[in-house]
């Protein structure tokens, strides 16, 4: 009897996070060795040292905190305890307004840079410069001209997801077929229609793939951002749960960090999928 | 007066050469043809055939003098020359209605949808493609993409054709079934057609004026064969014709030996004035020095 690879490949990744599930469970068990100690500094020390307990949490302590999270993803006592649905909506809104900025700005440039070889010569050096810069160095700057923490995230989201779209999108538009563009010319199809219904569609796969780079670099910042900037956002909650010690909470934002990375991800794939075209 | 309908007059195309100076492909070119004539450009590769036909499309500029089509210089690109591309150049994200659609919209701005579609749909169903109208581009053989690239180009009724090979890719089959059909068309509608051909029996089939082209670089246009044959000749048949051999003899020999030697042989050419030949049943004879070739130049289209 065989099995199609999609369902072989379900077997061993179910397997796999089985075996990765146990281990870390063996890793993090209490071990018996409890050493005599007065009650003072046993107090002090915390259970680590008391009942041979592991300051790691194991799964079943990760699953547990994350089930009352899920329970209750939005609720809001304050500053520093707002449910984590509430913290990855604020990363996510700021990914997503920084990214469509980028957008509106990116895909016109992009397209100048691809169909005008002077603005091309012309904008290199700019470009070849900035974008080495890692978008956390313009963060000290952005806080200081624009005065508001999270304007300045949203700055920075812009920042880094800008180069991707305007290198694959300047490509893209300029690598556009010759004999498409000829037949539009011959067509007398004038430049702004030329530019929707040829050079758009043929460059649309380049576009979607930088957009989908830009995405997934723009959710990597934001975690390191809003560690800087604190307030609100997933990254800041990171960074508040470390101070808490509350590895238990790391763990589980980490999780979720990366589910909404691959969702995001996931979406721009299926657009970058719509727009492909078989030749 | 013989109706000049197209006119290239005195082009030339040149290239920043390897070292410094320039590449002359072509220069101080001439070439004429009448309204609703077919003529067939053959020549070596890279001799400047898709050059001059890109100058006569207007998608590309010649280094000198100019291209006059019913008594306008040209500039630019146009919808009354329509090209149908070697590489078919069909928009792959259209389908096969899309495609035709686009240009046909591109000519009629301000038509509706339907009346855009039954157009289009009339040239589709003109090529054989009906029932293909909804499939792309890439699932469609190599001979239907080249009828879909025909039927782009007939849909904007022009007033000429350009067709850089647009049979070469093709297997023999197909090749000889498009052959009629772009013959059928352009005899229906009157069409002036301009293509070039690497093959001499396309050539004789399709053409009213063969014109040849020596080796390039510096190419000149060595003469303009008339095809003898008459106007309802078959393809089956064509090489039953008495004048057959003579005309396809006389271009293969062009090919083989002349196309090289011409310019060191002939100094006097005056590519202002190509001799034009039509090959006979004995040695062919030059029936050229212009006032003749009006004579003979009785370019009515049979209908
Ligand atoms: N952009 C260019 N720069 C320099 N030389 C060029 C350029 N484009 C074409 N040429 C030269 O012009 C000459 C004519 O090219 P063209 O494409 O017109 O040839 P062709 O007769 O159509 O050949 P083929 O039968 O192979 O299609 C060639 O020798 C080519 O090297
Ligand atoms: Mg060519």
């Amino acid at each position: 009897m065989t099995f199609s690879l999609r369902f072989r490949a379900a077997v061993v990744s179910i397997a796999l996070f089985a075996a990765f599930l146990g281990i870390w469970h063996l890793a993090t068990r209490s071990t018996a060795t409890t050493t005599a100690m007065s009650p003072e500094y046993a107090k002090l020390m915390g259970l680590t040292a008391t009942q041979g307990k592991s300051a790691m949490p194991g799964p079943l302590d990760v699953g547990v905190k994350l089930w009352e999270h899920l329970k209750q993803p939005f609720y809001d006592n304050g500053p520093n305890d707002k449910g984590l649905g509430i913290q990855l909506g604020y990363s996510i809104g700021r990914v997503g307004l920084g990214y469509l900025l980028a957008v509106i700005v990116a895909i016109p440039l992009g397209f100048l840079i691809g169909m005008s070889p002077l603005m091309s010569k012309a904008l290199d050096p700019f470009i070849q410069v900035l974008k080495p810069i890692s978008p956390l160095a313009w963060m000290p700057l952005a806080l200081y001209t624009i005065k508001d923490s999270s304007i300045s995230a949203i700055f920075v989201i812009f920042i880094c997801s800008v180069w991707p779209m305007l290198l694959n999108t300047a490509f893209g538009v300029a690598a556009v077929r010759k004999e498409w563009i000829n037949v539009a010319r011959t067509l007398e199809v004038g430049t702004v229609r030329r530019a929707f219904t040829v050079i758009l569609p043929a460059a649309a796969p380049t576009i979607l793939t930088g957009m989908r780079i830009s995405i997934g670099i723009a959710w990597l910042v934001i975690v390191a951002a809003e560690m800087l900037v604190g307030g609100t956002g997933i990254g800041y909650f990171v960074w508040n749960e470390w101070n808490n010690l509350s590895i238990t909470n790391v763990i589980i934002a980490i999780l979720l960090i990366g589910v909404v990375g691959m969702l995001l991800d996931q979406i721009l794939a299926r657009f970058t999928r719509m727009v492909t075209f078989p030749e | 007066m013989m109706d000049k309908f197209i006119s290239i007059e005195a082009i030339a195309k040149r290239y920043p050469g390897a070292s410094g100076g320039e590449v002359a492909v072509f220069e101080n070119l001439w070439l004429s043809m009448a309204r609703g004539e077919f003529g067939c450009v053959i020549g070596h590769s890279g001799c400047g055939k898709t050059t001059v036909l890109n100058i006569l499309a207007g998608l590309d500029e010649p280094s000198e003098g100019a291209v006059i089509v019913d008594g306008q210089a040209i500039e630019g690109t146009s919808l009354d020359r329509a090209v149908i591309f070697q590489s078919h150049a069909l928009l792959p994200w259209r389908t096969v209605l899309g495609n035709v659609a686009y240009a046909v919209t591109s000519k009629w701005r301000n038509w509706d949808r339907a009346r855009v579609k039954a157009h289009a749909q009339k040239f589709i169903d003109l090529v054989g493609l009906t029932g293909a109208e909804h499939k792309r581009p890439s699932e469609l053989s190599g001979g239907m993409k080249q009828r879909v690239g025909i039927a782009r180009a007939l849909s904007i009724t022009p007033k000429i054709m350009l067709m850089d090979e647009p049979f070469s890719a093709l297997d023999a089959l197909t090749r000889g079934t498009l052959q009629d059909e772009v013959r059928r068309i352009c005899l229906e509608t009157g069409q002036t057609a301009f293509m070039i051909t690497h093959d001499v029996d396309e050539a004789i089939y399709l053409a009213d004026k063969i014109f040849l082209m020596t080796n390039g670089p510096g190419a000149v246009l060595a003469e303009i064969v008339e095809n003898p044959l008459p106007k309802d000749r078959g393809r089956i048949d064509l090489h039953r014709h008495p004048l057959y051999y003579a005309l396809r003899n006389h271009i293969v020999d062009f090919l083989v030996s002349r196309s090289k030697t011409f310019t060191a042989t002939t100094p006097d050419h005056d590519p202002r004035n190509v001799p034009t030949v039509r090959p006979g049943l004995s040695e062919p004879t030059i029936v050229s020095a212009p006032s003749l070739v009006e004579a003979n130049s009785t370019q009515k289209i049979a209908r």
